[in-house]
């Protein structure tokens, strides 16, 4: 069993060191093949492993090698399948596989076709480390991998100057929510003497409520970053400035989810501390809804799906501090399938309307693209939680949790989150697809995708209308380590009032969207309705004019006090180095003088030489001669 | 009033102060040679006053052999300064700066 | 008493003639300075009763090295006024009078405590010259030969360095090849 560890841990790294031989030569059709083929040995390897648990095979724990033994501190390279890990392998792999398949298509024409995959499947070897480690120390070393492999592929366009600023916010916030969860790291070892989670979590059993608490909500500060929890948001929706398999890989399915595998990770920790689990879930419900609101008016397809992906976070991290971790972790195994899907045939149609983002400047396409229509359609239904889709059997499930903890006020706001849900996801999709062809005005010829890419994204496609199946059996497996209960409301008839409900408000919404957006009415919207000069529209189509305030407040003083200090740099520190280098080379200037040549300057140094030697002589001789002396004298003045 | 070795040892480190002012100051390389013997002179006066006042011929010897060495060492640096005189045409130290670093 | 007074005149002189040597500006002043500073040097060996040594010294010094000097002024024109840089004097007397200093103070230091040893001690009654006959031919015997084998590569030297029309040797050449030699020269010559 070990070796399918290893083989799933590091094939994607071969992956990635191979394409790395290519990035600078032109486009390489194998280069693709290959890194394709290798992620998919990953994923069977993945898949092995999961028969494995899921037969009920003993958890695979490995220590490949040591890292650090200093002292006290004892860290290995040891990585663990079990339940929770082998859950997000699967995902990732799945995810990862299908994404490199259909970037063979997507990236067809673009000059960095090899460079792209070897960022990819790098990416891919980091988030497996992130979540096969068996210590804080290598998923902080995941961590940091798939930051850098995000930042190398939102910027990956990198001539274009959106996307490297894209690309640097990304890192920079992330970076900003690691220095918390570096403090987190380092309270857990302080307290509990170790980094691994099987000595750490028990450990933490003994600590008291405060420390606890520290630790809880500093690692979850890192959790923020990585998933775009507010405050630290503003990244996600700009990092759609990558290209699309990137978005449906990164931002949807694995590095934002990175946050939520955290908090499940430590459940241990947060089962002691549930006022920062109440915390944590209150946070996620207002993301959720503060998120879906920002989705309602944007113009930008792939933002209205990444403020979707932003809000569906906040549903797993409202999950996960309530305590029900099983439920965050299955609808993160949902959410990547249908999300991916989404953000791929979102892809399918940028590529068909030459990189068009603006859904009012389509329409109609799906006469034309039939595939891609039936893909977004049950991927949005399956993320509006309608029976028998996907999404129904985890976001209800949510709900559920909610209402049966008595947490109404999160219960409604979810509830009322999932209708919103459901109207910006069909309000894309009538746009889209329905309606009258808008995109004849601007001239645009579409057509479908390639075959082999609708046929790659299909497994897709499936999962996401029977992954509720997986539902039960699911909960069998991580029944041991998740403190799993099943929600049980007290009457079925609550519940199914529940379910009902739910539902009929949902498919209300889908078909509000429908009648809106459907109709041949619609226009491009040029900025002259009474709609688009409304105060509520400005407000969510600006995103709240945080980016603003970040950038009025933060970001510019930041840089004054940048600039401030570089002044300081340079006259400190360049000068204080520049005048040791002067000082030597100054004296061997003035000292080169003595090389004259001349003779009579040089038996000038010779007598003053043997000056200094007999003056020397005499003062040592004397030293030595009244050397009984001299001591008395110095011992008489004390030292 | 008694002359003691210290007197001789005096007029010795005088002489030899005097080379040492000449070897410093003079600039024509022949001019430089005779201060070089005005110092090796010093040092036999001193030789010889020592030899004298404790009994010991060393000093004597010592002198001896200084001379016999000043001899040879001025025959060869004669023939050196022909050679750089043939060569340059003078010889004057300033000029002679081609070891300049 | 009269080595006192003998002292104290000899000591003016020679001081007085190796400034000159020194100082002057005029080549033969100095070397004439230097000669006389010669002499007055051996009259020290003399009263030191160093007899065999004040010989040497006329013989040698004053003799063949001052004739040497001499020889050589007359071939470098040294007959102009000699220029000297206008260096810092007083880091030139400076430094030589610190130099004096030092060595006066390490020389009285350790006169003044420890007791010396004489290692070949004056013999009573014979004279200067057969004592340092004595100890010349036995205990300093090597250095003495040494000595000579120097001299001899100082002569060889000398003469190598400043001679000329080395490359030819007369005595290996015969008579038709020397004469040929004189007849180039003569035209050379007229």
């Amino acid at each position: 069993m070990e070796k399918y560890l290893y083989i799933a841990l590091f094939a994607p790294l071969v992956s990635s060191m191979f394409s790395a031989l290519f990035t600078n030569t032109p486009k390489k059709q194998f280069v693709g093949i290959i890194a394709s083929l290798l992620i998919f040995i990953a994923f069977g390897s993945s898949a092995i492993l999961l028969s494995h648990i899921l037969g009920g095979g003993d958890i695979v724990h490995v220590e490949m090698m040591t890292w650090m033994a200093t002292g006290n501190l004892y860290i290995p390279f040891g990585f663990v399948v079990d339940q929770i890990s082998v859950t997000m392998m699967m995902v990732v792999t799945t995810v990862s596989t299908i994404v490199h398949i259909y970037s063979i298509g997507y990236m067809d024409h673009d000059k960095g076709f090899n460079r792209f995959f070897a960022w990819l499947s790098a990416f891919v070897f980091s988030m497996m480390i992130l979540v096969m480690s068996d210590n804080f120390a290598g998923l902080f070393i995941g961590w940091e991998g798939v930051g850098l492999c995000s930042w190398g592929l939102i910027g990956f366009w990198f001539h274009k100057e959106v996307a490297t600023w894209a690309a640097n916010e990304a890192f920079i916030m992330n970076r900003i929510a690691d220095l918390g969860m570096l403090i987190g790291i380092f309270l857990v070892y302080w307290n509990t003497g170790s980094l691994q989670y099987d000595i750490a979590f028990p450990a933490m059993a003994h600590l008291d409520t405060s420390t606890l608490t520290w630790m809880g909500i500093f690692l979850f500060i890192g959790a923020m970053g990585k998933s775009a929890q507010f405050p630290l948001h503003t990244w996600l929706a700009d990092a759609m400035e990558g290209p699309t398999p990137v978005s449906a890989l990164i931002h949807a399915a694995t590095m934002v989810t990175a946050g939520v595998y955290l908090v499940i990770r430590s459940n241990e920790l947060y089962d002691l501390i549930p006022h920062v689990g109440l915390f944590i879930a209150s946070l996620g419900t207002f993301v959720a809804l503060f998120a879906a609101s920002m989705a309602l008016v944007n113009r930008d397809m792939k933002r209205i799906i990444a403020y979707s992906t932003l809000s569906q976070l906040g549903y797993m991290f409202a999950a996960a501090g309530l305590g029900a971790y099983w439920v965050a972790l299955f609808h993160l195994m949902a959410h990547a399938f249908f999300k991916a899907l989404l953000f791929l045939g979102a892809g399918n149609v940028m590529h068909a309307m030459h990189d068009e983002l603006d859904p009012f400047k389509m329409g109609g396409l799906k006469k034309v693209m039939k595939g891609t229509w039936i893909m977004m359609t049950i991927a949005s239904l399956a993320l509006a939680g309608i029976f028998p889709f996907a999404g129904f059997f985890s976001k209800d499930t949510i709900l559920e949790a909610a209402f049966a903890e008595h947490h109404f006020v999160i219960y409604s706001v979810l509830l009322f989150t999932a209708g919103l849900t459901a109207f910006y996801s069909f309000r894309l999709v009538a746009l889209i697809f329905h309606g009258e062809e808008r995109y004849k005005i601007f001239g645009i010829h579409p057509h479908e995708a390639y075959r082999f890419m609708l046929i790659g994204m299909s497994p897709l496609l499936i999962l996401a209308m029977i992954a509720g199946v997986f539902q039960v059996p699911f909960f069998n497996m991580v029944e041991e380590i998740l403190s799993a209960h099943e929600y049980h409301i007290h009457s079925h008839f609550t519940l199914f009032v529940m379910l009902v409900g739910t539902q009929i408000f949902v498919g209300l919404a889908i078909l509000y969207a429908y009648r809106k957006y459907m109709s041949n009415k619609i226009v491009v919207p040029d900025g002259t309705s009474k709609m688009e000069n409304s105060f509520m529209y400005k407000l969510l189509l600006n995103q709240y004019y945080i980016p603003y305030a970040y950038e009025e407040y933060v970001v510019k003083p930041y840089n004054e006090l940048s600039a401030m200090l570089w002044e300081v740099d340079k006259k400190v520190v360049d000068a204080s180095v520049d005048g040791i280098a002067g000082i030597f080379y100054n004296a061997g200037e003035n000292t080169r003088d003595m090389q004259s040549g001349n003779l009579s300057t040089m038996l000038k140094w010779m007598v003053a030489g043997t000056v200094a030697l007999l003056s020397l002589a005499v003062t040592f001789g004397l030293a030595a001669r009244y050397s009984d002396e001299i001591l008395a004298i110095l011992s008489g003045l004390g030292v | 009033m008694e002359i003691s070795l210290n007197h001789y040892l005096v007029l010795s480190t005088i002489l030899f102060a005097i080379g040492l002012v000449g070897i410093m100051r003079r600039k024509n390389l022949l001019l430089l040679f005779f201060a070089t013997e005005i110092l090796l002179n010093a040092v036999n006066i001193a030789f010889a006053a020592i030899s004298h006042y404790y009994g010991d011929l060393t000093g004597q010897m010592f002198a001896f052999f200084v001379i016999a060495i000043a001899a040879s060492e001025l025959a060869v640096g004669l023939g050196l300064l022909i050679v750089w005189y043939k060569r340059h045409g003078n010889i004057d130290l300033d000029t002679m700066t081609s070891m300049r670093g | 008493m009269f080595e006192a007074v003998a002292f104290y005149l000899f000591a003016f002189l020679t001081i007085a003639m190796f400034y000159i040597t020194v100082t002057t500006s005029q080549a033969l002043y100095a070397l004439t300075a230097l000669a006389a500073g010669m002499i007055f040097i051996s009259a020290f060996f003399f009263i030191l009763g160093a007899d065999f040594l004040g010989a040497v010294q006329i013989i040698v010094y004053t003799g063949a090295v001052m004739a040497l000097y001499a020889f050589g002024m007359m071939f470098f024109d040294t007959t102009r006024e000699v220029k000297e840089k206008k260096g810092n004097k007083f880091i030139v007397v400076g430094l030589a009078t610190l130099a004096a200093v030092m060595v006066v103070a390490i020389f009285m230091a350790p006169i003044v405590s420890t007791n010396m040893v004489a290692f070949y001690p004056m013999i009573e009654g014979a004279g200067n010259t057969q004592t340092v006959g004595l100890v010349l031919f036995t205990k300093y015997l090597i250095p003495f030969e040494v000595a000579a084998v120097m001299l001899l590569v100082a002569m060889v030297a000398g003469i190598v360095l400043a001679g000329k029309k080395m490359d030819l040797s007369l005595t290996l050449m015969n008579a038709e090849q020397i004469k040929e030699i004189e007849d180039k020269d003569k035209k050379v010559l007229s």
